[in-house]
């Protein structure tokens, strides 16, 4: 008698082999429920149990395809009259010319009363601007889309603008629709587009470059953060890079060139010369292979893994080796369909690499990720997108007013004692209504949350099992965490057996409370 | 021997002497109460004045890069009036420091106070070589001491040397002056107000505590039912397996951290304090510092931050955008010693004051300056040791239009490390920086 093939023992994840490297698409027959839940969390904000079982049944390729083609989902268009663009604009002729009459004549009521006008203009646009982060987080929340929004706020830490340093909220938000219309589009347009936001000139001062003065602020950061990185360029092509950009300025809501005031003398960007305006800065810059490599890097750190800083590995020498190779891989691709992202995500959201057992479950959610994600995938109230937005602030994030232009660091720089809480807590309002001091008071506390849909999936699966406690709490370990570790389970059990309630939805909504407040619901 | 993690068993301790304390708190009227801390003097909380653990540092980051040359006004210079013909400060409206030649900003009365009273000093010209521009780059060189900006955090790393040294068995106890199990107050983490936990006090084992509002520091969940509780802190209290650095278990170990943290900090920040603190951010930040130490955590290093320094543009001279962040500052710390003093706690708390850069010496067309190199450093509390410590820097022999640095920063952070914390820098600072001295002769 034959005897029978030994089963392939089951690597325990994390624990055992190395992490592939092979970035040639995963089969379909490798792609179950773990994998379509991971590639919902990370090139989205998380699904439902509904939505994996969709994902399971497409199979990876036809579930990639549909989040890439975020055109074909219908959504409501971002209008540009969403928001109020003449909050802060120039001053009419008339306003001008009272201004004028005011100094002149040292008309203190006057130059008062101008003075207040002002102020409350100012007030207003911040109000603008926390509306608009209520709206994106809505957005966000509600897209049926969630790789375009995702995409979206990739560029915006990417190309780090922050409101405080505009001050015009409809420039951010115009900003906010370019990083959207180009999300899944193209690298060199988006540098392009650039050197051409009127936020962007405003917050890197290059309105006030002068031909003879140039002001090297947008030039150093274009090379530093957007593009090449520390190392890929020398002091001598900020300097010319600045000159290049001279005249790209602003005018109310346009992007205007002045033309007299650009230095149109000859120069030498990246070892290109001629004389090159802002755009042939931009063309000398994405002809670098650093480029490339530097963007897939930043896409490589956003949706697979936490990397150290280009600046703590020696330029990449030092870098994990699988991950320098797959981030060369995703480079090669970015460089020869000549910057265009969707081949190169769809590369990454394929590869057997992106679904190798030590990357499911290992990233650190940002704020925005935890709490849009908490919501897309157990279907939780909203209850106040004014509330979420303060959370999201205290944790580190704060739309629209990223720390610095670098962008936020993301990674384990989210996680401290402090912000542990916040982020327990926002969790607890959103499956309780229960607030911590200081959220909004409007907040609606009293929607009751319905956690038993979630548990259709489980019954379907193993009629029965939603009404076994302990079935129940491995069920819901494995959606929100893809994993159900046995001590986690047994206090679960214990919870519920203290309860002694059988299945009821308190039951249901208190095992999420402790799942959310677990250390490993910080991970995706 | 793995560096990466603090051994598992001090995290024990930790939590299980923080219960014991919670519970002798509960019956009795002073949070810090010496019953309770005479329970674990290995965790060193039984703080004594006039020994050197006792003594706390507190770091005010000027982010941004604050504008040296109209912080610290070189008025004898006509080199500066020169260069700056839009915002310069005028001779006669600087706060002149004795003929040091150098004045402080017309907004930094309090300090100029605290400088006549012998409670300040300014250090001129502090930097490092190849002086690097990038606020983060910059900012990282100064947080972690390396002009390659790489590594954790210099103070990160001093709370790494000074705490349960590793390899010196599992209890995690620091063998101070030999004598297992002796106190040392060090190994408690240091407690950044605000969202983020800077750089510098990041180190190896030990992170910093950080966070911004007291009433955020606990779990709101429990009050929802009370059979959540207990599961709840079992949950939070699973160790990470030892060795272990993936992002689970650093997750895991910060977890714990909060739980044993949270007790301690939310009942020091209940008092009110005794003076008046403006309402401004960076005052409110040390309001909150001041009750700490008026409580008497055990915490050495606090640290806040003043932010909006990068004024590219329109940055005022006597009036106005800077004008004002001075102000803000100087007023913050006069209300901070003043409150220090009331507590009797002045003398146990040094004050240090930087900036990633200065800004270059010549003005730019917009009215505002950007990005240069040296810039001079304050020092606060009756300790220091007071006056204008070392010269300016010139106006004319430039570097490509920014100063060249006299001084080096590691030298200033030297000098705290062995004249303050009574550490030895060498074992913290990479390479051998010679101290300034910078504290009181005793």
């Amino acid at each position: 008698m034959p005897t029978q093939p030994e089963a392939p023992t089951k690597a325990e994840p994390g624990r055992s082999g190395r992490t592939t490297a092979s970035m040639t698409p995963i089969k379909a027959a490798s792609f179950g429920y773990n994998q379509a839940r991971h590639l919902l969390w990370r090139a989205g904000f998380g699904g439902t149990p509904n939505q994996i079982q969709t994902l399971l049944s497409w199979g990876p390729e036809r579930s990639v395809d549909y989040l890439l083609d975020t055109d074909k989902a219908p959504f409501e268009a971002v209008r540009a009259d969403q928001f109020d663009r003449n909050i802060i604009r120039p001053p009419t002729p008339d306003e001008q010319a009272e201004i004028r009459r005011a100094r002149q004549s040292q008309n203190q009521e006057a130059l008062a009363r101008i003075q207040v006008m002002q102020q409350e203009r100012e007030n207003r646009d911040r109000l603008q601007a926390r509306e608009m982060q209520k709206w994106w987080l809505g957005r966000m929340i509600e897209t049926p889309r969630p790789l375009e929004e995702k995409m979206t706020l990739f560029w915006h830490g990417h190309f780090a603008t922050a409101f405080r340093g505009v001050e015009n909220s409809y420039h951010m938000f115009m900003q906010n629709m370019m990083f959207r219309a180009n999300a899944v589009g193209s690298f060199a347009d988006l540098l392009h587009g650039i050197i051409r936001d009127p936020a962007m000139l405003r917050f890197l001062n290059n309105n006030e470059s002068r031909r003879n003065r140039p002001n090297e602020n947008l030039a150093r950061e274009i090379m530093e953060l957007f593009s090449l990185g520390i190392g890929n360029y020398t002091e001598r092509d900020i300097k010319e890079g600045a000159r290049a950009l001279t005249g790209y300025t602003f005018t109310d809501d346009e992007f205007t060139f002045q033309r007299n005031n650009h230095d149109n003398g000859g120069k030498t960007i990246l070892g290109v010369s001629g004389n090159l305006d802002g755009d042939g800065f931009v063309k000398a810059i994405l002809a670098q292979k650093a480029c490339a490599r530097f963007v897939a890097r930043k896409l490589y750190a956003f949706f697979v893994a936490d990397i150290p800083p280009l600046e703590a590995t020696d330029n990449d020498r030092t870098l994990d080796p699988v991950a320098r190779s797959a981030i060369a891989d995703l480079a090669s691709v970015l460089r020869s369909s000549d910057y265009a992202l969707r081949p190169t995500l769809r590369r990454m959201f394929l590869s057997e690499h992106f679904y190798d057992d030590r990357i499911r479950n290992q990233q650190i959610k940002s704020p925005v990720q935890l709490v849009v994600g908490a919501m897309r995938s157990l279907n939780t109230p909203v209850r106040s997108l004014s509330a979420l937005n303060d959370a999201c602030d205290l944790m580190g994030q704060n739309l629209f007013m990223p720390p610095s232009v670098k962008g936020w660091d993301g990674g384990r720089s989210w996680i401290n004692t402090g912000t542990l809480y916040v982020r327990q807590n926002i969790l607890a309002f959103l499956l309780t209504g229960k607030r911590a001091q200081g959220y909004d008071p409007l907040a609606k506390t009293d929607e009751r949350y319905d956690p038993m849909p979630l548990l259709s999936e489980l019954a379907k699966a193993s009629p029965g099992a939603e009404k076994d406690p302990a079935k129940v709490a491995e069920y819901l370990l494995k959606l929100t965490l893809g994993s159900a570790p046995e001590s986690a389970r047994s206090i679960l059990s214990d919870f519920a057996r203290s309860l002694n309630t059988g299945v009821t939805p308190d039951l249901v909504t208190g095992m999420l409370l402790l799942i959310t407040a677990m250390p490993e619901y910080q991970l995706c | 021997m793995n560096i990466d993690r603090q051994p598992a068993f001090t995290r024990r301790q930790f939590l299980s002497t923080s219960l014991v304390m919670a519970s002798a708190a509960a019956t009795l009227p002073a949070f810090l109460n010496r019953s309770a801390l005479a329970m674990m003097p290995s965790l060193g909380l039984s703080s004594m004045p006039g020994v050197p653990e006792d003594h706390i540092l507190v770091v005010v980051q000027l982010s941004g890069g604050n504008d040296g040359l109209n912080t610290v006004v070189p008025f004898s210079m006509d080199q500066y009036y020169r260069l700056r013909p839009g915002i310069g400060i005028a001779a006669n409206n600087v706060l002149k420091l004795g003929d040091s030649g150098v004045g402080l900003h017309p907004q930094l009365a309090g300090i100029k106070e605290l400088y006549d009273n012998g409670m300040a000093s300014v250090i001129q010209g502090v930097g490092y070589p190849n002086p690097n521009r990038s606020h983060f780059k910059s900012m990282d060189i100064w947080h972690t001491a390396d002009t390659s900006a790489t590594g954790n955090g210099w103070l990160g790393r001093y709370f790494d040397s000074e705490c349960c040294g590793y390899g010196k068995g599992e209890s995690g106890t620091p063998e101070k002056n030999g004598k297992p199990g002796a106190a040392s107050v060090s190994n408690q983490p240091g407690i950044a107000i605000g969202r983020t936990a800077p750089l510098a006090m990041q180190g190896q084992a030990i992170k910093p505590i950080a966070f911004e509002s007291e009433d955020l520091f606990r779990w709101v969940g429990q009050d929802v039912h009370k059979a959540l509780s207990d599961p709840y802190h079992k949950l939070e209290s699973r160790q990470a397996p030892e060795g272990d650095n993936s992002n689970a278990a650093f997750l895991m170990r910060t977890a714990l951290d909060a739980q044993v943290s949270s007790d301690l900090i939310r009942k020091a920040v209940r008092q009110r304090p005794l003076v008046q603190y403006p309402g401004t951010g960076i005052g409110q930040q040390l309001q909150l510092v001041g009750s700490m130490i008026r409580a008497g955590l055990p915490t050495r290093v606090y640290y806040v931050q003043h932010g909006g320094f990068d004024t590219h543009a329109q940055q005022g001279g006597q009036n106005g955008r800077h004008a004002n962040l001075l102000g803000q500052l100087s007023q913050a710390i006069k209300a901070f010693y003043a409150d220090l003093k009331a507590q009797e706690n002045d003398r146990r708390v040094l004050t240090m004051s930087f900036s990633e850069f200065g800004r270059r010496v010549a003005q730019n067309a917009s009215q505002g300056t950007d990005h240069g190199t040296a810039a001079p450093m304050f020092l606060f509390g009756p300790m220091v040791r007071p006056g204008v410590i070392g010269d300016h820097p010139s106006l004319t022999d430039l570097d490509d239009g920014d100063l060249k640095h006299r001084i080096d920063f590691r030298s200033v952070y030297a000098g705290i490390l062995e004249g303050w914390l009574k550490a030895d820098p060498r074992k913290i600072l990479d390479g051998t920086y010679k101290a300034l001295p910078v504290i009181k002769k005793a």
